[in-house]
């Protein structure tokens, strides 16, 4: 438990808290609290299981807020983003959120997130990891101006099937016609309410985003509306499950942005990540351009790739093998599927590793002794669970 | 009866550490000390009743773990105990506080500026790819690069694969670092003139250089690239002060059978036949051997021990020539109570670190200005420490010790020699400026031991009181410390061999130039530990 009763000066308290706190800590029943981004956020509600399941069959709720927004404004802000960006943000449209990737020079990610366009000359770009720094030395010679919102806007993810039907309810008229990595604004109390149809879960499923003032008025009203349609809120163990089902990598776990990496080499490209669909070397100049029009002549080194893995033990941290003796690549994320009932994976493959009789090593604990099993595992296409009702228009009540 | 395989002159940490693997060769070796004490600078006396003054170095990083778990000093009784905090007050009553905690700190770095709150990732990041690059090189004796000989055309080579590791553009950071100026590399990444002012500190620590020096970036590295317990950049106090170090190592050299002599003033180098075979004492006495380590700092060794009618002239020059500025001075407060700091909030972790009371890098460069003038900094920079919050075995309970290292201080004034006068003076600019921040400090004050670069060398045998054995500059790094061509442990006199901090990797209590130095001497027996 944490005694957040004092002021919140580093010198107190090394970590903060969200905007609900109060009501997350009231529904945490176990206890469990994890720190991300120096907030400190519900890790375990009840059972990561059991919350895992309340996205995937009726609506959770997670707490989004310490996702790190930065707010961009000025007349050169398209301009600038084009610039920063590897995709052509010209293509975007007002009210859309686009994913985006940025590279540094030798075309490195430095990460990814995702781009709220206002307006040619207002934006919001979240990510995982801070990027000041890169953000203002990227903006030299640009009329833009650059702050960090994280901490003035509370946001939460309203996830799974029942998520359309419970803001209906609380009376965002028209929800079910918002169509994915699109957002509208709501008139909510005197201020506004955006809501994004977009997710790090794969399943349907909003992003509410607020002034702290109405954090904890949101929370109340999306329960109430929610009492009914299976409301619970989500931790960050049961969110780890919904994004691997769904895909999506992570910074620092997936791979590592560019700018924390000390080893050369260990940065990877966006064509290496799958994303080079992302990379448009059409739009003129943008920060990488060089190294990557350079990466992709000389083709990616590594490749990210989705594995199906026999058995359910997952593949924790495990050695890929081709031919179960040379080994070809390691495990990133790993985990068993509730959903699809298979255990699976994401990894890196050398780039030029066959993608047959690939295997891994699994080290498992059966009563204090360990068993290493060789498991055979193929590549397969993600995301592993892709859900009809993840792209309806309109979106399903249930 | 004075007859040994091995004598080490000087029972500071690196002649014990050396001395030690010597020991463990089975080499019949005694360690000569001229004080009635050992540690050299790694030292803890009691200069007032109940009180445990650690009044040379005062914290612990850099020494090597290897030698830590080779010479078994656990069960020699050290213990190295990490501590956190420390702070650095502003002139208009802030602070800034060092957190081990990354997103704490990244806030308290926000309430100076956003950006460089961010920014830090960036330099840890950046800096840490500097420690990787020289951490393996601390325990490696520097190849030479006009030698063709196999191990050192092999050093070179594994020098030039370490490079190759980078890429092009951390090439050209690496070879920039080694030589810029601590202020044009944090500028790089920070906008702050406090956070600057506060990282800088390291970067002039020990040395006769200012933040806008050049070469003055290495020195930050070199303060950065120690670790406790793996935590890379992370600082401990030993148990009991820093003489536990010594105190260890000794009791390690007694287990292997070696004799440890106090009160022995080494006067002269006795060479037979071009070869180095005994050592001469002030009182007469003489021992004899064949293998004849010095711990002293390269001039004392070969300007003071050394007749230079041994010794090449282009040798004798180059000595002369290499860079020992002291810079430094110390003060070591017992104090009657914890001194109160009013600019940091009730309960602040930060008093228990490193406290700083120097905010901009102009200030800093400004007390250098002092120093080139021949005078103490009258705006001095200080680097004071409570080790005793840490570890109060070291006071009676309740009382506390106070360490305070002090930056710019001359080893010879504008006026002369130090007086005690002059000495007063110094001690009560210091005294001031503490008391700034700490209403209280003065009279909590029973006893103060102040120590100008003279009184450190008069007592701990540092040249200029020059703390490192020389400056810390590219110049006088790797294979050109201490002199180009002598930079593996050997002198010109065969028999005769170094050990102290004159030679690679420098300063700071870390054990390396003494195991570096032992491997070397053995090897040229032809024997291993």
């Amino acid at each position: 438990m944490i005694n957040f009763s004092r002021s919140l000066e580093p010198n107190n308290t090394m970590v903060i808290p969200t905007p609900f706190h109060e009501r997350s800590f009231a529904a945490n029943r176990r206890g469990h609290w994890t720190s991300w981004a120096g907030y400190t956020i519900a890790d375990e509600y009840t059972h990561a299981d059991l919350e895992y399941f309340a996205v995937r069959n009726q609506c959770g709720v997670f707490d989004l807020t310490p996702m790190i927004k930065y707010h961009i404004s000025g007349v050169d802000a398209e301009a600038y983003l084009n610039k920063l960006f590897t995709r052509d943000i010209r293509k975007i449209k007002a009210s859309q959120v686009a994913y985006v990737l940025f590279c540094n020079e030798s075309g490195y990610t430095l990460d990814d997130g995702t781009l709220f366009k206002f307006s040619n000359s207002e934006y919001i770009f979240c990510s995982q990891d801070r990027h000041l720094p890169w953000l203002l030395d990227s903006a030299i010679g640009f009329d833009v101006e650059i702050k960090d919102r994280t901490d003035k806007i509370a946001a939460l993810a309203v996830q799974g099937p029942t998520s359309a039907a419970i803001l209906k309810r609380m009376g965002l008229d028209g929800i079910e016609n918002l169509p994915p990595f699109q957002m509208q604004s709501f008139q909510y109390q005197r201020d506004d309410l955006i809501v994004s149809r977009t997710g790090f879960t794969g399943d349907l499923g909003y992003e509410l985003w607020i002034d702290p003032y109405l954090a904890i008025k949101l929370w109340d009203d999306l329960f109430t509306c929610g009492q009914n349609y299976g409301i619970e809120p989500f931790g960050s163990k049961a969110l780890e499950m919904l994004r691997i089902e769904a895909g999506f990598i992570l910074p620092h776990k997936d791979f590592l942005p560019a700018n924390h990496v000390i080893r050369v080499n260990r940065g990877r490209t966006p064509f290496e990540l799958g994303y080079g669909r992302l990379v448009d070397f059409d739009k003129g100049f943008f920060n990488g351009r060089q190294a990557l029009l350079k990466a992709q002549q000389n083709g990616p080194r590594y490749q990210l790739v989705g594995l199906e893995i026999d058995g359910n033990k997952p593949a924790y941290d495990a050695w890929i093998y081709q031919n179960k003796r040379k080994n070809v690549g390691t495990i990133t994320s790993a985990m068993w599927s509730p959903s699809c009932k298979t255990n699976i994976a994401l990894a890196w493959l050398d780039a030029n590793a066959k993608t047959d009789n690939l295997w891994v090593d699994i080290y498992t604990n059966k009563e204090l002794k360990w068993h290493k099993n060789m498991v055979s595992c193929k590549v397969v296409k993600r995301p592993f669970f892709n859900p009809a009702r993840r792209n309806a228009v309109p979106a399903l009540d249930f | 009866m004075n007859n040994y395989d091995a004598i080490v002159i000087g029972a500071g940490h690196n002649g014990l550490v050396n001395a030690c693997y010597l020991a463990r060769a089975d080499l019949k070796t005694l360690v000569l000390e001229r004080n009635p004490y050992i540690g050299g600078a790694s030292v803890t006396r009691e200069l007032y009743p109940g009180f445990s003054y650690t009044n040379c170095s005062y914290v612990c990083s850099l020494f090597r773990p290897e030698i830590f778990r080779q010479l078994e000093l656990s069960r020699h009784g050290l213990q190295v105990i990490p501590y956190d905090g420390g702070c650095t007050f502003t002139q208009d009553g802030n602070y800034l506080a060092t957190y081990n905690d990354h997103e704490a700190q990244r806030r308290e770095f926000a309430r100076f500026s956003a950006r460089d709150a961010e920014a830090y990732d960036d330099y840890a990041t950046d800096v840490m790819r500097h420690c990787r690059f020289i951490k393996p090189w601390l325990l490696r004796t520097p190849p030479d690069p006009v030698s063709r000989k196999a191990k050192d055309i092999k050093g070179l080579w594994q020098l030039y694969k370490d490079l190759q590791v980078l890429t092009e553009a951390q090439i050209y950071d690496t070879l920039e670092f080694y030589t810029i100026s601590c202020g044009d590399y944090l500028n790089r990444y920070f906008e702050s003139d406090v956070i600057k002012g506060h990282i800088s500190n390291s970067s002039i620590i020990g040395t006769g250089l200012g933040p806008y020096s050049p070469g003055s970036a290495y020195v930050l590295l070199h303060h950065y690239m120690g670790e406790v317990d793996g935590r890379i950049g992370s600082w401990g106090v030993a148990r009991g002060g820093m003489g536990a170090i010594a105190n260890a190592l000794a009791s390690s050299f007694k287990a292997s059978q070696g004799e440890i002599k106090t009160d022995c003033s080494v006067e002269n180098l006795i060479v037979k036949e071009g070869k180095a075979v005994g050592v001469a004492l002030e009182n007469g006495d003489e021992y004899y051997a064949d293998t004849i380590v010095s711990n002293l700092d390269v001039k004392r060794t070969f300007l003071k021990v050394v007749d230079k009618q041994h010794l090449p002239q282009d040798f004798v020059t180059q000595v002369q020539q290499f860079k020992i500025r002291g810079s430094s001075g110390k003060l070591n407060i017992a104090l009657d109570g914890m001194p109160t700091f009013p600019a940091l909030p009730e309960g602040s972790t930060a008093i228990r670190g490193h406290v700083n009371i120097i905010d901009s890098m102009e200030r800093l460069e400004r007390g250098y200005d002092d120093w080139k003038n021949g005078t103490w900094s009258k705006d001095p920079f200080v680097d004071l420490l409570i080790p005793t919050q840490t570890d109060p075995t070291m006071v009676p309970p309740g009382k506390q010790m106070m360490s305070v290292f002090v930056q710019y201080a001359p080893p010879v004034l504008n006026t002369g020699e130090w007086t005690e006068e002059d000495k007063q003076a110094f001690g009560q600019t210091v005294i001031d400026a503490i008391a700034q921040y700490s209403p209280d400090f003065k009279d909590l004050i029973l006893h103060a031991e102040i120590r100008t670069p003279q009184d450190i060398e008069n007592e701990a045998g540092l040249t200029q009181g020059n703390i490192f054995h020389g400056e810390l500059t590219l110049d006088q790094l790797l294979f050109n410390r201490p002199i180009p061509g002598y930079a593996q442990y050997r002198s010109p006199i065969p028999g005769f061999y170094m050990c102290g901090s004159s030679t690679h990797p420098g300063g700071g209590v870390m054990g390396a130039p003494g195991a570096n130095a032992a491997r070397e001497i053995l090897a040229d027996k032809r024997m291993t530990v």
